[in-house]
């Protein structure tokens, strides 16, 4: 295990690389620069902001100059948040997407794999067609919709939560941003587990385990939840990375601060550094998490050794 | 008097009778408990340096948190702020301002003209390389431009502190409109003392001095900016609201939600699909104000036909303006004749001759004049009209096209584009006709007609003419210059259609009823040491 670990982060060093290189040309290449606005600046301003960012060195000088600052754990100032580097910036707001997404993905979790369970045990019953229609809502409903009608529900009509704001995670502030979030993966995760639940239970482990008179409870929990969870697992690695960089919309509507609108906002002003800090961040978190279900898939299938 | 008193001929400025900002509060008002402002901030501010800041998220806080030399009431006039008045001399090259004796940083510094001579001078510093540098330049303050670009010290700026108290400024040229400029925050003084201590760190809240009504206590990027009173501010005592948030909420839709939930108490906008609504549901809080600035078709008149006034003329004249304001923004703008909009101070363009004919008398000239430039039903004029990303803009741009090609024929390929290739399209002439909108930065008619002079950076259509050019530098030295702003308004719209005007902007504002002293004016300089809440 220890070397299959270790092979992993060496493995890790050439994919972020690759990806840097890639994300930084590919950023360079599209049109406009972090300056440009609507009130065009005067050649000689627009110089002097350019020679101060290197801006007017080659691309390829700017990539190492980038690459030295990384080696050193800076990954460069803002282009648009002048008074900010890229490390405050995603020092301020990552922990609290993390923390939004920890609560959403173990809400997702928990939730969703007890629907899918109930739905499949249930089998086309009254209650798998509930649970599945909820399921479905979920996924047809995208936060851009749930995150207003949260705030219609429990601000305007009732008030009982704040409509937004972030409040050092308040709980108050946490329970919209985490329903906004939770929901679509509550969604996804009650569809996976329910299919792969179905087929399990039809194997014919299963079969024999029943005609052997083993109970019910002790036929779902010691034989059939193992390896139903696998197809569930694979799912939960990107999904976490995905849950735990947050979403503009519940940045946006929730005005929570985290990282999401990062994503957007980089891209949108050329944010050069923004763009890559975050894509490393995100890059580094989808390598670390699908290690991690590797080895899970090794602890819950003995079948599965490295 | 020694001679040099004696050759200028001083005009003083006196504005110690005039009312000074801070909040007045109508006799019989009640006032809240709780004198706390939560507002809508619009997307999150690049900096808060005042010198380093671009785009009205920034602006709009940098006036609670800072003051310039002179300050507006809510008609856009120019009222004191760290000067309490000033001397100009008989041509206007030379302004001397008399800063008040009590003004104060936040921490408890005394406010001198050695922080504006600083503030004036960073502005212009390549090493600082601030957006708004070119500012400085429209004044022409003496040898703005050469450090701009590197030729001469920075040392060198038109700028003196004569002593503590008293700052001066010296133009190379007369410009009249000066004090005018001087209540923008590129203008507003910074700490010298903390700005070499901290560096670009300086903003922080935890290391920021500022001189406003306000100082920051907390910035929590894409959360909230808090600032609570500076109990420094010369005019502290007449200061009500105790603490300012702004919420960065970039779109309009979730900013209404949390007014209507009670977390705001004024939006920076309001979205335009509920305006009609909203206006039916709390007429009270609908706020509509005209703004300095208008919104604009630009032609690219480097090439064919574009640089026909005929098909510039035929293409304006074919917009229905009351239809795209009544009918399709419908937010209170007003339609656009004329480049600069009524509400600029001291001007009142004149209307253009075909502001006064009939929708039916322009289409059938615009016919007509598209007929005489060869373009016809068996040979129809196809362009591409280029707008950024954005709802309002499509839809302009819709029904526009549509009016264009049911009264010409005209054939028009929406082309849409992301905000910054847009903007780098534009400024390569890769367009035929684009949209574009022009917001004022000083009170006068100049900040708007400058724009279609032959160098200006944002000429993006490439207009050029040497008569319009003349009128506009003519105007820079005169004392009265609307006479030469009518000519060029007449040279420019009325005789070359450089541009289509088409409607006049206006700022839109959900205000909360118990909200008092909110008084928006042209430019959107809008203090909160103004504002109160009321008992509710």
């Amino acid at each position: 295990m220890l070397t299959f670990i270790s092979k992993r982060i060496l493995e890790a060093i050439p994919t972020l690389l690759i990806l840097i290189t890639v994300s930084f040309f590919l950023m360079h290449s599209a049109p406009g620069s972090p300056f440009s606005s609507e009130r065009t600046l005067p050649p000689e301003v627009l110089a002097n902001i350019n020679a101060k960012y290197h801006l007017d060195e080659p691309v390829i000088n700017q990539y190492f100059y980038y690459l030295g600052g990384l080696l050193q754990g800076d990954l460069g100032p803002s282009f648009r948040y002048k008074d900010f580097t890229i490390n405050e910036l995603i020092a301020q707001s990552f922990p609290v997407s993390a923390e939004i997404g920890i609560w959403s993905f173990l809400v997702a979790l928990l939730v969703g794999v007890g629907c899918g369970i109930v739905a499949a045990l249930k089998q086309n019953s009254w209650l798998d067609y509930s649970v599945m229609g909820f399921a479905n809502l979920g996924i047809v409903l995208p936060n851009f919709v749930l995150a207003p009608l949260c705030i219609l529900f429990f601000s305007i009509y009732n008030h009982w939560l704040p409509p937004g704001g972030w409040n050092g995670g308040a709980w108050p502030y946490l329970v919209m941003p985490v329903i906004a979030m939770s929901t679509s993966y509550i969604a996804q995760i009650a569809r996976i587990t329910r299919g792969s639940m179905i087929e399990t239970m039809h194997s014919n482990f299963i079969r024999t385990a029943r005609a052997k008179g083993l109970p019910q409870h002790r036929i779902i929990f010691h034989h059939a939840l193992r390896p139903a969870m696998l197809p569930v697992l694979s799912y939960l690695g990107p999904a976490f990375v995905g849950i735990v960089t947050g979403s503009v919309i519940v940045d946006v509507y929730f005005g929570t601060g985290g990282i999401g609108q990062h994503f957007i906002n980089g891209a949108l002003n050329r944010d050069y550094s923004m763009v890559m800090g975050v894509t490393i961040l995100v890059g580094a978190l989808t390598i670390l998490f699908n290690a991690i279900v590797d080895i899970l898939y090794a602890v819950i299938d003995p079948k599965i050794r490295y | 008097m020694n001679k040099t008193l004696l050759a200028t001929a001083l005009i003083t400025a006196s504005f110690a009778s005039m009312q000074l900002h801070a909040a007045e509060v109508p006799a019989g008002v009640k006032l809240a408990d709780k004198q706390e402002l939560v507002r809508g901030g619009g997307s999150e501010p690049s900096t808060m340096d005042p010198q380093k800041m671009e785009g009205t998220p920034a602006s709009i806080r940098s006036k609670d948190l800072f003051e310039g030399l002179y300050n507006q009431d809510g008609d856009g006039n120019q009222i004191p702020g760290v000067a309490k008045s000033y001397d100009v001399n008989a041509d206007n090259t030379q302004y001397t301002f008399h800063l008040r004796q009590d003004a104060k940083w936040s921490n408890g510094d005394p406010v001198t003209a050695e922080d504006f001579v600083y503030a004036f001078t960073r502005s212009v510093d390549p090493a600082l390389a601030s957006p708004y540098a070119w500012f400085m330049e429209i004044p022409s303050i003496v040898n703005a431009s050469k450090i701009i670009a590197g030729e001469a010290d920075p040392s060198t700026l038109g700028v003196k502190a004569v002593d503590d108290h008293t700052f001066q400024v010296t133009l190379e040229r007369p410009v009249p409109y000066f004090v005018k400029m001087t209540s923008h925050q590129n203008m507003f003084p910074v700490p010298k003392k903390v700005v070499e201590k901290w560096g670009d760190d300086w903003t922080k809240p935890e290391h920021m001095v500022s001189n406003g009504a306000y100082k920051m206590d907390e910035w929590i990027v894409n959360e909230k900016m808090v600032f609570s009173r500076n109990k420094n501010y010369w005019n502290d005592e007449k200061t009500i609201i105790n603490k300012v948030t702004y919420l960065p909420i970039e779109s309009p839709n979730a900013e209404l939600k949390r007014f209507q939930a009670g977390q705001i108490d004024l939006t920076y906008e309001l979205p335009n699909d509920h305006y009609k609504q909203l206006l039916r549901d709390m007429p009270d809080e609908v706020v509509v104000t005209p703004k300095l600035g208008t919104y604009y078709y630009q032609f690219n008149t480097t090439k064919a036909p574009y640089n026909d006034v005929r098909v510039r003329k035929a293409l304006s004249y074919a917009i229905d303006r009351n239809v795209i304001t009544k009918f399709v923004t419908g937010t209170g703008e007003l339609p656009a004749y004329s480049f600069t909009p009524e509400v600029v101070n001291d001007f009142s363009p004149a209307t253009p001759e075909y502001a006064t004919w009939t929708q039916k008398e322009r289409n059938e000239r615009a016919k007509a004049l598209l007929e005489e430039a060869g373009y016809t039903q068996s040979n129809p004029l196809s362009f591409s009209l280029l707008y950024n990303t954005n709802e309002n803009h499509k839809k302009i741009a819709i029904a526009i096209a549509s009016m264009w090609k049911k009264t010409l024929g005209v054939t028009v390929t929406l082309e849409n584009q992301e905000w910054k290739t847009y903007l780098e399209t534009k400024k390569h002439q890769q367009f035929d006709v684009a949209r574009a909108g022009w917001i004022g930065d000083y009170n006068e008619a100049s900040t708007m007609l400058d724009l279609l002079t032959t160098t200006h950076g944002n000429n993006d259509g490439k207009y050029s003419n040497t008569e319009y050019d003349k009128l506009l530098h003519d105007a820079r030295t005169m004392q009265q210059p609307a006479e030469n702003y009518n000519k060029a308004e007449e040279v420019a719209i009325e005789q070359d259609m450089a541009v289509a005007p088409i409607y006049q902007y206006t700022e839109k504002r959900l205000v909360k009823s118990y909200l008092g002293g909110y008084m928006p004016n042209p430019e959107d300089n809008v203090y909160a040491r103004d504002m109160y809440i009321i008992k509710h």
